[in-house]
C-alpha cells in the first residue's frame, strides 16, 4: 500500500476517534472535571503560602495532565471493544501503523484541549504568569504532551485487550513516562521562572529526543501488541 | 478447474493447554459455499478468525489464494470480508459514516451513490443519517452485511450469520451469498440453522471435538453428526 492510502487510513482513525468523542463528551468532561478536582487537591494539600505554590506549579501541572490523560486513553480503546470494532479494525487491509497514528493524532487533539482548560485553571490557582512566557510554555506543552500521548496510545493499545485494564495501564505507563515528566516539568519550572539559568533549551532538546525515540519505537512495536 | 480459495493443512490451535483445533484440513473452492457445523465451542469461530488472520494457527499452515494465513497476513486481508458475532460498528457514527469509515479503511474512495445503494440494499435508506447507538440488533447486522456487499470479498466468512435476521434479512443474506458465489467468491459459513443456510450451500462440513469430521458431500457424511449428515444428504440431492 502506498503511503498516501496508510495516511488517509490514519486520518480516517483520527476522524472517527474525535467525532465520537465530540458527540458524547463523556470522556472529555469526566477528564477535565478531574483535573480540576487534582489541581485542588493538590492545593489544598500545599496551604495558602503563594511561594509554596508557586514553585510547586509546574510540577503539579504535568502531573494533573498525566493523571487525567490516562482516563482518556483507556477510552480510547474502550471504543474499540465495544461491539467488537477492534476485530473489525485489524482485518481491513493495509500496515497497523495508521491505526496508532490515527488513535494518537485524536489523543493528542483531546489531551491538548483538556490543557487549553488546566492550564489557565492551573495559573490562577498557583499564582503562575502565563502571558510572558507563553510562547515557550506553549512549545514545552506541546513537545511534553506529544510524548505523554505518544506513550499513553501505546501502552493502553497493550493493555486493552486484558480485563484489568484500567489498573494495569498506569502501572506500564507511569514508569516509562519518568524521562519525559522529569524534561517537562523541569523544562516548564525555567520557563515560568523567567530561564535565568539558561537551561531551559536542554531541556526542550533532550524532550524532542525523547519524543523522536518514543514515537519510532512505539511505530514499530505497535503491530506487536495490538495482534492476539 | 475452480481456483483454490482456502486451503488449510493440519491447522490446529490450542489456547493454554487445550487444544481447541487440531489437525483441520479443508479446501474451499472459488464460487463454493461449504457450511461449518459444530457444536457449541466446537471451534467454528476459532476456525473462522483463524482464516481471517485475526488469530494465528498453533500447528499447520493455510493460504487464501495461495496467500499464506501467517507469513502473508495483509495480503490475505485483501480477499476476505467477515460478519462475525459482533457487528463491528461504531455507536455513535451514523449507518453512513460507519461505511464510509470502512470504504476508507480499505483504502477505497468514498463514492455517494455507492454508499447509497448499499444502505438501500440493505434496507436502511431511510436511517443513513441516524446513529447506529439507536439501531436494532438486527438493523446493525444489516448494516454490517452493507459493508460486505460494498466491499465484494472475494472469501467471505460468515459467523451464525442468521442470528439476529427476520425472515427478509435472512432472504438477502442468502440472495446476496448466492450472488456473491456466482461471480466466484468462496463462501464459508458457520452455523446451528442449516434449515436456512440449506439454500445457498454446497457442501457441509464438521467439526467434532476439534477435528474436521468430513470434507465433502462426495459420501454419505459418514462419522458426522444426525443433523449434518441429514444436511449432507439434501444438498447431494439438490
Amino acid at each position: 500500500m502506498s503511503w498516501s492510502r496508510e495516511l488517509a487510513r490514519a486520518r480516517a482513525v483520527a476522524w472517527k476517534d474525535l467525532t465520537t468523542e465530540l458527540r458524547t463528551k463523556a470522556n472529555f468532561n469526566a477528564v477535565v472535571f478531574l483535573a480540576g478536582l487534582i489541581l485542588l487537591l493538590f492545593g489544598f494539600a500545599l496551604g495558602p503560602d503563594t511561594e509554596a505554590l508557586r514553585a510547586a506549579g509546574a510540577g503539579i501541572l504535568w502531573l494533573t495532565v498525566l493523571f487525567s490523560g490516562v482516563l482518556a486513553f483507556n477510552r480510547s480503546y474502550q471504543v474499540e471493544l465495544e461491539n467488537g470494532a477492534l476485530e473489525t479494525l485489524l482485518l481491513y487491509p493495509g500496515e497497523r501503523w495508521p491505526l496508532f497514528l490515527g488513535k494518537l493524532a485524536a489523543n493528542l487533539v483531546f489531551v491538548l484541549l483538556v490543557e487549553a482548560i488546566v492550564v489557565p485553571l492551573t495559573a490562577v490557582l498557583y499564582h503562575l504568569p502565563l502571558l510572558e512566557p507563553f510562547p515557550g510554555l506553549a512549545g514545552v506543552l506541546l513537545l511534553g504532551t506529544f510524548g505523554f500521548v505518544t506513550l499513553g496510545t501505546f501502552y493502553a493499545a497493550m493493555a486493552s485487550r486484558l480485563r484489568a485494564r484500567e489498573v494495569l495501564l498506569p502501572l506500564l505507563l507511569f514508569p516509562m513516562m519518568v524521562p519525559v515528566l522529569l524534561a517537562s516539568v523541569e523544562a516548564t519550572a525555567a520557563i515560568l521562572a523567567g530561564d535565568p539559568m539558561g537551561d531551559a533549551a536542554s531541556w526542550v532538546r533532550l524532550l524532542a529526543v525523547f519524543d523522536v525515540i518514543f514515537l519510532v519505537a512505539t511505530l514499530f512495536a505497535f503491530n506487536h501488541v495490538i495482534e492476539a | 478447474m475452480p481456483e483454490r480459495a482456502l486451503e488449510l493443512c493440519g491447522l490446529g490451535r490450542r489456547f493454554g493447554h487445550r487444544w481447541v483445533l487440531k489437525s483441520v484440513t479443508l479446501e474451499v473452492s472459488a464460487g463454493e459455499v461449504v457450511a461449518l457445523m459444530g457444536r457449541n465451542g466446537s471451534g467454528k469461530t476459532t476456525l473462522l478468525r483463524i482464516v481471517a488472520t485475526a488469530l494465528k494457527p498453533s500447528s499447520g499452515t493455510g493460504a487464501v489464494y495461495g496467500r499464506d494465513l501467517v507469513r502473508e497476513a495483509d495480503a490475505v486481508r485483501e480477499h476476505l470480508g467477515m460478519l462475525g458475532h459482533s457487528p463491528g460498528l461504531y455507536d455513535e457514527l451514523t449507518a453512513w459514516e460507519n461505511l464510509a469509515f470502512s470504504v476508507r479503511m480499505w483504502g477505497g474512495a468514498v463514492e455517494r451513490d455507492a454508499l447509497a445503494g448499499a444502505l438501500e440494499w440493505a434496507g436502511l435508506g431511510a436511517h443513513r443519517d441516524e446513529r447506529v447507538r439507536g439501531f436494532s440488533a438486527g438493523m446493525r447486522r444489516r448494516l454490517a452485511l452493507a459493508r460486505l456487499y460494498l466491499r465484494r470479498p472475494r472469501l467471505l466468512l460468515l459467523d451464525e450469520p442468521y442470528a439476529s435476521f427476520d425472515a427478509e434479512g435472512i432472504e438477502r443474506l442468502n440472495a446476496f451469498v448466492r450472488e456473491l458465489a456466482g461471480s466466484g467468491t468462496a463462501v464459508l459459513l458457520a452455523t446451528h440453522d442449516l434449515a436456512r443456510a440449506r439454500a445457498v450451500i454446497d457442501r457441509v462440513v464438521e467439526i467434532q471435538g476439534g477435528r474436521l469430521v468430513d470434507a465433502g458431500a462426495s459420501h454419505g457424511g459418514a462419522g458426522m453428526g444426525d443433523e449434518a449428515q441429514g444436511a449432507v444428504a439434501e444438498v447431494r440431492g439438490g
